[in-house]
Parts: structure tokens; sequence; C-alpha cells
């Protein structure tokens, strides 16, 4: 891998030779009831809206190419026939500026399911090779459990990654479109003192790490303690609305709703993402429900990420971005979850 | 310099071949007309759908046990199994219960009306694989539908199977399916028990459960002849087949013998909604057919 430095000053410059083009990164939006500043990505125009040292985002980048809703296809109805026109909904690149690893790795882990599988999904396809990806180190947070994930580093799925040592960054250069870029600010090849400093830097970022999951034979224990009485205990605490799935970095199901206009000349195919956690994810004509009840689901979705996607692509479905612990309204995260899992029946 | 990105295409929209790995396959559906309805009890009809191209109709090939999903233009989409025989390619037979909003307006559409046909999807039964084998056709309820494929294909082959028997259980004989062909399976030199839970003023067949027939079968093989050369295949509801394979694993059949198809909620029907899986299986993509053995290992299934 090629590397370089160049001074923390000159990143307003690698944003202006980027922003002929839509830029996505972290922006404030606003204070949370406890004073705590928040963030999420959003269109960034001016620089100086860029909050680059942000904690975490509300939402991941995920929604740039797995939108919360889309309208996958339309249909024209002349007399008794139709037409149907599909748009992938990829009309612009984006440069996605400042994503943190364990959110370049989730788009590596959809990757895996919606682009690398049987029936590569074009509307997420579309959007994410239009994408110029520069990744930014991060101080981890109370609720990040990435480390024990193994999403704490990046080793593939951006451009350009970015680590802060001091006045200067260091650059892992991904991409030949990230090297071209480089060549316009005044970098230098890192030195041996510089190997140094980066090293310092990622121990005590690797140190600094409060917050762990035990995967360790996770889908054996899994499925020996798929009847355990801990899941109900969390069902009962689960309000099955779904939050932890709006949040996920990694949560890729959805609903197809189709609608037909006013006039009847016209109907749409809308895609939603869903949530297994919603009560009638699994019910089917007739009314008949595979998992009634809130447990059912709420282990299901732990099931899916820790269990089934490993069993499919040796890594969880998580990135231990602890999004959806934070933004659980019963209070539910992962770590105690799955710890209460470990354990056996008690604990909950 | 400024760094302006350019726009890459996906695919090209137009030629585009259907095929699996191809990207623009996903959105794709082949425009099919609904050429006749054929009630059969008061609430499921047998549809002929036809895929309109006839060279796409003629290149459509699937095998017996997998579904398509059925497109209604502004009213929703979701999965049926075929019902006909692989032979008769993009020609298709959906036998469907108004059930859903999507089944009820289909309930209420008449001849001509054009559809989307997208598929085939899934595992099939391994009916090729079953040659020289006895064939336990087992059915309950609407169990039939996806049945009556490997049927057809078994029918159309009968030279390379030996013993075959239909055991059909339904709830009364006014919710017997395919009634008109039950003459025809018999010429074919096909054992066909038929048993309802309620008989009516006309019904002669017998009354009960499909195990007591089931296990009246068991008990005619002699010795070892039933576990060494039967494959079964059982569709029905979770409760039935679930007390069915207990009854022919009990006999020593192989699991890996033994073939059910599930049903599950679907939205695309190509391993990306999650709504179909199974503890983590996908239905869509392991199913809907698995041997008994793949059942007993999904979480949830039964």
């Amino acid at each position: 891998m090629i590397f370089k430095m160049f001074p923390a000053a000159e990143l307003e410059d690698l944003f202006a030779l980027l922003a002929v083009n839509r830029i996505i990164g972290p922006i404030s939006k606003g204070l949370n009831k406890d004073g705590h500043e928040l963030f999420d990505f959003d269109h960034v125009t001016d620089f100086s809206h860029l909050k680059i040292a942000y904690t975490q985002t509300i939402h991941s980048a995920k929604k740039f190419c797995l939108p919360h809703h889309e309208e996958t296809s339309t249909f024209t109805f002349t007399g008794d026939d139709w037409q149907k026109e599909v748009d992938f909904g990829a009309h612009q690149p984006l440069v996605l500026f400042g994503l943190h690893p364990c959110d370049i790795n989730s788009l590596n882990k959809l990757d895996k399911v919606l682009m690398d599988s049987i029936y590569p999904n074009p509307f997420y396809g579309a959007k994410r090779q239009n994408m110029l990806i520069i990744g930014h180190s991060c101080t981890p947070q109370p609720a990040c459990f990435c480390q024990s994930m193994g999403t704490d580093t990046v080793l593939a799925g951006c451009d350009l990654f970015l680590t802060l040592l001091g006045d200067d960054y260091f650059a892992e250069v991904h991409s030949s479109r990230a090297y071209h870029l480089l060549e316009q600010l005044d970098c230098w090849e890192p030195g041996a003192k510089d190997h140094a400093r980066f090293r310092a830097s990622i121990e005590k970022r690797s140190d600094s790490f409060t917050n762990t999951v035990d995967t360790s034979d996770l889908t054996k224990i899994l499925d020996m303690e798929f009847a355990s009485q801990v899941w109900q205990q969390w069902g009962e605490r689960c309000l099955s609305c779904g939050t932890c799935a709006q949040v996920c970095p990694t949560c890729y199901c959805y609903g197809i709703e189709e609608k037909v206009d006013m006039d009847l000349s016209r109907a749409v195919k809308n895609k939603q993402l869903y949530s297994c956690n919603l009560i009638d994810f699994a019910e089917v004509a007739g009314g008949h429900n595979f998992r009634p009840e809130s447990h059912t689901r709420l282990k299901y979705r732990y099931y899916h990420k820790h269990r089934g996607f490993v069993e499919a692509f040796e890594e969880a479905l998580c990135t231990g971005c602890g999004r959806c612990g934070t933004s659980c309204l019963a209070g539910i995260t992962v770590p105690e979850v799955i710890a209460s899992v470990r354990g056996g029946s008690h604990d909950a | 310099m400024t760094h302006k990105l350019t726009t890459k295409s996906i695919s090209s929209k137009k030629g585009y071949t259907a095929k699996e790995q191809d990207i623009a396959f996903f959105e794709y559906s082949h425009k099919a007309e609904i050429t006749n309805i054929y009630p059969l009890t008061a609430n499921e009809k047998l549809y002929q759908v036809q895929i309109i191209d006839p060279d796409d109709r003629a290149a459509f090939s699937f095998k017996p046990g997998q579904f398509v999903m059925l497109e209604l233009p502004g009213i929703g989409e979701a999965p049926f199994s075929i019902s006909s025989s692989p032979t008769r390619h993009g020609a298709l037979e959906l036998c469907i219960r108004a059930a859903g909003n999507m089944t009820n307006f289909l309930d209420r559409t008449s001849r001509g009306t054009k559809v989307g046909i997208s598929g085939p999807f899934g595992t099939s039964f391994p009916v090729e694989d079953m040659e020289g084998d006895d064939i336990l056709l087992l059915a309950g309820g609407l169990g039939i539908v996806p049945l009556r494929a490997p049927i057809m294909s078994v029918l159309e082959n009968r030279s390379r199977y030996g013993r075959v028997d239909i055991i059909y259980g339904a709830k009364t004989p006014s919710d017997l399916l395919f009634k008109y062909q039950y003459e025809m399976w018999k010429q074919f030199d096909i054992n066909l028990d038929i048993i309802v839970d309620k008989g009516d003023s006309e019904w002669t067949g017998p009354v009960g459960m499909i195990t007591e027939i089931i296990k009246r079968r068991v008990a005619e093989a002699s010795g070892d002849d039933f576990k060494h050369r039967t494959s079964a295949i059982v569709c029905g509801p979770p409760v039935m087949f679930n007390f069915v394979c207990e009854i022919l694993n009990h006999t020593g059949l192989p699991m890996e013998k033994m073939f059910v198809s599930l049903e599950r909620r679907m939205h695309c029907g190509r391993g990306k909604c999650c709504r179909c899986n199974i503890g983590s299986t996908y239905t869509c993509l392991k199913g809907p057919v698995f041997d008994y053995w793949s059942v007993l290992n999904l979480q949830e299934a039964i």
C-alpha cells in the first residue's frame, strides 16, 4: 500500500478539489436533551460546516446507496396493457467525506449480500459504484464495540483513509483516484518518524475501547440457547418499534408497496427499508404470523446478524457501531443481549 | 484543478439478457397474459398464465417445486409455486387461493389480464435423482399445489419410476383441488388415496387423518423394501409434514430422501428482502424445497 503525509490544514484543499461534485459529510444537527452535539451525514457545500472531528452520526452513510424509501419502478397503463420503467436511481456520483472505519466496513458487508451474491441488486450497486470514499480515523465512544467485531480498522472499501497525527494527516491510498488527488496537495513520503507516530496513535486508539462483545463460538451458542428464557426477557422489554434497524448501517431488509395514481393511468412500485422487529414482518396472506411474539422477532434479528450471516460470509452482519443500543427506546444493547445469551438463562 | 467524477452506468437497459447474474435481471419481469381461469373450489382458482413473447416463453425453463413472482402492476407482487409440468415451459399454471390483498384482486380479474412474471426461483424436487424409486407424494390441503409439478413430471416419465402413490388429505370434499385429474392419474398407474377430515352427504371415501393411510402404506411394504427404494415428497402445513416425516423417519427412510416445500412471506424472491428467512436461511434461495434433514436443522421451521 502507498502511504502519504500532508498538513492537516490542507484537508480544506482536498475538499475544494472535490467540491465540484456532491459531497456528503458529517455535519451538526443540533443538540440532544443532554446538551451533546448530534451529527448526521448530509450534503456539505461549505467546508466550515464539515464536522470532521465528529463522534458518531445518528445514521450511517448507508442511506446514500440504500435509501429508506425508493421508487424502484413505475407502470404506465394504456388500455388493458402496461409498460414498466425501471430507474436504478444513480443520477450523480457522490463523495463520502470522513467515514469512520465501522461505516466503511458496513458498506463492505452490504456488498457481499447485495452485490456479490446471486441476483445482485442494481438499485444498490448503481449508487455504490458511483462513490468516492474518504475515510477518517475516529475516537472510540462508550457504545462502540467495533474492535470485537473486527471492524475497527479498514482494509478495503475506500479510496483514501486519513489518520490525524497532531497537525498532519497520515494517508492510506487505496485507489489511483485518491493518488491523483493527493498529487495536488503538499504531500511527503512518511519516514520512520511518521511510522512511529502512526503506530503510537493506533495503539493509543486500540487501548481506548471500553466496550466489548465475546463473539467466540457465538454461532453455536446461539443455536444452543435458541429456547433460552433470556430471549423472552428481552422480548418483554423490546417495543418492536424497529428503530434499531433504521439506524443500523448493515440492515437491508425491506417491503414493497405498489400504489396506483388517482387517475388510474400510472402506478409506482416503492421499496421501503423495513425491520424484522415490526409485528407483520413474517405475516403471510390469510393472517398467519410466523413470528407473532416480540421475543421471536428480536431473537431472529440476532440470529440473522450473528449466526446466519457468519455462516454465509464468515463475518457478522454487525459493525459494532453501537447505534442500535444508543437509539433503542428500551435501552437494549447488543453487548448486553449477547452477554446474557452466553451466560445462559440469567441476567437479562 | 478540480476532480470531477463521471457517472458510471451499471448496465445498458436495452438488449440485456435475463440471466441470474445479469444486474438488469433483478427488476425484470416477463410480460404475461392470464389466458384462462378455472375455478377449482370456492376459494381457489387455477390461472393459466402465458409469457407473451414466444421466444421467452419457450426459453423459460423450470424444475418442479420452483416458484415464480407474479406481479400485478400497481397492486403487488407475491411468490407462487408452479403447478404445471416443466415441459410446458412458460405456459404456466398457478393455483391461487384468494387470501390477501393481491390474491383477492386477482380473484376478480378476468381472462386477458396482463401480469408480470419473474423467475423461476428457488430449489426443486430432485425428480431425476428419484428415478428407479417408488415415489410417495403426500399432500395436505393446499400442499397439493406445489406437489402438482412433480406429479406431472412423474406421470410424463412413468416408466422411470416404480410404484407411485399419491396420498392427499383435505378438510372436506369441497376443498379438494384438481378433482378433474384424479381419473387420469389413476389411469397412469398411480395409487391415489384421498381422505377428508369431515365428509358430506355425497362422500363415500375415507374420513380421518392422512397419517392413517400413510401408516398403512408403510406397513404394506415388505421387509426393508420401503426404506431402500422410496423417495417421498411431503407438502402441507408444518404440523402435517412434521407428523408425516416422523412416520417415514421411523421406517428408516433416509431424511435426505424426504422433501418438503415451505411457505413464507416474500417481497423479492431474490435473497434480498429477508422476509422469508427461517432462522437465518433464505427460503427463496435455499428453499422452498428442503430435505427433511435440512428442515430439522432450521430453527423455527416447524
